[in-house]
């Protein structure tokens, strides 16, 4: 009781300074958990991908294309029960904000939601689109974030493709889950290969990839070696993986910012450690007499180092705590600030374990140097400070 | 035991040819030599001499809180200079009682609690302790400032305080090193007139390292510490013979 007493009340002895610390403690806790965060959404698209598609594309790099008529050997591949095509459209809508960032695709209309199955679309939406070549079904998430209902239209600022195109809002799919991501908008490749046809003849009839769908996804490895059999020594060879590795691979490529949003946030753990441990060293030596006399009285070592390790303990305490309640309604106003950027950003129970984790290290091992100093010290040289 | 208040004849610090010094680099710096003391139980010895003659070092051996580099130290019959650091902090809880120059009292604990300390060492109960706790502050005169802290307390209140906690917990001794150095004229008198009365009514030795001849004439015995040795006292000869000569041992 005593030793719990004297710990909380020498917490607030420099107010000034411990205030400081604690706000350095909340600040560096709470940035923690949001580039825990911010990498956890980066791979929550990749999550939600399905065991049971492939994705084939071309094997040089994803920009390059593949030529249509790969759809029908690819249909005949054993194993296979659809496919579906897909080209990146990249338009802007408005500017270009990551807030305005969503993803535009030019699919086969005629089965592509056949192969999303987590995409719930209402059929007479789904007919209506299927019928309007400038049709677009865009996903729940997106329609509310920009207000669109049925009828609209949605002018997109080509970059690949040039030129402003316009849309239709034909229907709006529903998310299956909670992990289902609606946050796209679809529209018809056909209308799509024609423009191009126009302007740019040679790039026609080429799609950016297939998707695949199969009965059994644990012959995944197997009809996709298939698939890439099929087309070895053509003139474009596919690369066919499942649709997560797929995924994953758009991922790798931004690894190194992903990497590096990482580092960053254990550098602000390191810079924080630094901080609190500078605090109780400085603290530690200006109490060195007070603890020489409590040890002239006949406590202990280990009483006096426990005092300085617990100070330490509650300080991180104290300001992990009140960083990991921050996190949330700051995770909230980023994503809010971000639009749709990042469709599923939560604040993981493992990335607050983690700040638990980080706190309670912080201040064991910040306590620990100053406070075995204290423990060791002779009383008589403890004595001779006179704070 | 002598029954009347006062110094006894059963020596309760008994020093034979300690010595003491401190390193400085590689270099030894000899503070105490060979110095030989007998101080009989009940006693109230006033310990003098110029700065640096290493008063508070002999202080320091007896507390059990430094140990010397040789000789013999018997506090109560037992000897201390064998006893581990973790025996010796056991040993200082029970038997020893500390008074500062700067009162040393812990800052975020008011005037009771910073009485009450020692006794957290003890087995006695909470209402044991609070029981303690007021009688002591009662002697001392601090009953209404219980509640009191360190930075609300003038200097001679702080030193009173001290005092309590410093005899709260029945110590064999009690020493203390200037423990008026830093008062003024009245609170000094004030402390000097406690000190008396502990050793006078409860019977308790104390050690004091003073500078002050006020702080002297309260004592029974004076020592002289000069250079690390001690040299003839100049109070009260006939009444210290028995010591003094012990003192004195070296034949000076
Ligand atoms: N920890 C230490 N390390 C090195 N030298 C020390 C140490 N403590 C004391 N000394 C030296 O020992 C000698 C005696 O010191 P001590 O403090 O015992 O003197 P003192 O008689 O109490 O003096 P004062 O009246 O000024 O308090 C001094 O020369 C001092 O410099
Ligand atoms: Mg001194």
């Amino acid at each position: 009781m005593y030793y719990l007493k004297l710990v909380f009340k020498n917490i607030f002895r420099h107010k000034l300074r411990s205030l400081l610390t604690l706000l350095g403690l909340v600040v560096a806790i709470l940035a923690f958990g949001l580039l825990q965060s911010v990498v956890n959404a980066w791979y929550a698209g990749s999550d939600m991908a399905s065991a049971r598609r492939l994705v084939a594309r071309n094997a040089v790099s994803l920009v390059f294309p593949l030529p249509i008529y790969y759809r029908e050997r690819i249909r005949a591949v054993d194993g296979v029960t659809a496919v579906g095509t897909s080209n990146w459209f990249g338009g802007i809508y408005r500017d270009m904000t990551p807030a305005n960032f969503f993803a535009q695709f030019a699919v086969d209309h005629e089965n592509f939601f056949d192969l999303y199955s987590e995409f719930r679309t209402r059929p007479e939406e789904l007919l209506a689109w299927k019928k309007d070549r400038r049709g677009a079904l865009v996903g729940r998430l997106l329609a509310d974030q920009y207000g669109w209902r049925v009828g609209d239209v949605i002018p997109l600022k080509g970059t690949i493709y040039p030129g402003t195109w316009e849309f239709v809002v034909r229907g709006i799919y529903e998310p299956r889950d909670e992990s289902t991501i609606t946050r796209q908008l679809y529209f018809h490749w056909d209308l799509l290969n024609e423009e191009i046809k126009l302007k740019y003849p040679r790039r026609a009839e080429q799609v950016g990839v297939f998707v695949v769908g199969i009965a059994d996804g644990s012959r995944a490895a197997e009809i996709s070696q298939a698939i890439d059999r099929e087309f070895r020594n053509s003139l474009a060879e596919t690369l066919t993986e499942t649709e997560k590795a797929f995924q994953l691979s758009f991922i790798a490529q931004t690894e190194t910012i992903i990497a590096a949003v990482r580092i960053v946030s254990f550098v602000v753990i390191v810079i924080i450690f630094a901080v609190v441990a500078n605090t109780m060293a400085m603290t530690a030596r200006e109490r060195l007499a007070e603890y020489a006399t409590l040890k002239t009285i006949g406590f202990g070592p280990a009483f006096v180092g426990a005092l300085i390790i617990g100070e330490s303990l509650m300080i991180t305490a104290l300001g992990g705590a009140v960083g990991i309640l921050a996190t949330f309604p700051a995770a909230a106003a980023f994503k809010a600030a971000m639009g749709s950027f990042f469709p599923v950003f939560k604040v993981a129970p493992e990335t607050v374990a983690m700040q638990v984790a980080c706190a309670l290290v912080v201040g064991l091992l910040a306590g620990l140097l100053p406070s075995i100093r204290a423990a060791r010290v002779k009383i008589v040289d403890g004595l001779r400070y006179i704070g | 035991m002598s029954a009347s208040p006062g110094a006894g004849t059963r020596p309760i610090v008994l020093i034979t040819n300690l010595a003491k010094g401190y390193r400085r680099g590689d270099q030894h710096v000899p503070v105490l030599f060979d110095i030989s003391l007998s101080i009989p139980e009940g006693d109230f010895i006033a310990l003098m001499g110029p700065s640096g003659s290493g008063k508070s070092t002999l202080l320091n051996l007896i507390a059990g809180i430094d140990k010397p580099d040789s000789g013999e130290l018997l506090v109560d019959g037992e000897d201390i200079t064998r006893l581990s650091e973790s025996e010796l902090a056991d040993w200082r809880a029970s038997h020893v009682g500390f008074i500062f120059q700067f009162y040393n009292l812990m800052p975020v604990l008011d005037a009771f609690e910073n009485v009450e300390l020692p006794l957290l060492l003890t087995s006695l109960s909470r209402r044991e302790r609070r029981e303690r706790v007021d009688m002591a502050l009662a002697l001392v005169g601090l009953t209404d400032r219980r509640d009191h802290y360190p930075n609300e307390l003038s200097g001679g209140q702080q030193q009173r305080v001290a005092i309590a906690r410093a005899f709260i917990a029945d110590p064999t001794i009690i020493v203390a090193d200037e423990p008026t150095g830093d008062l003024d004229r009245k609170s000094a008198g004030e402390i000097l007139a406690l000190l008396r009365r502990l050793n006078e009514e409860m019977g308790k030795t104390i050690i004091m390292v003073t500078h002050d001849w006020h702080a002297v004439e309260s004592a029974r015995h004076v020592v002289h510490l000069e250079k690390g040795e001690l040299v003839d006292d100049k109070k009260g000869a006939d009444s210290f013979s028995a010591s003094s000569a012990t003192a004195s041992g070296k034949g000076i």
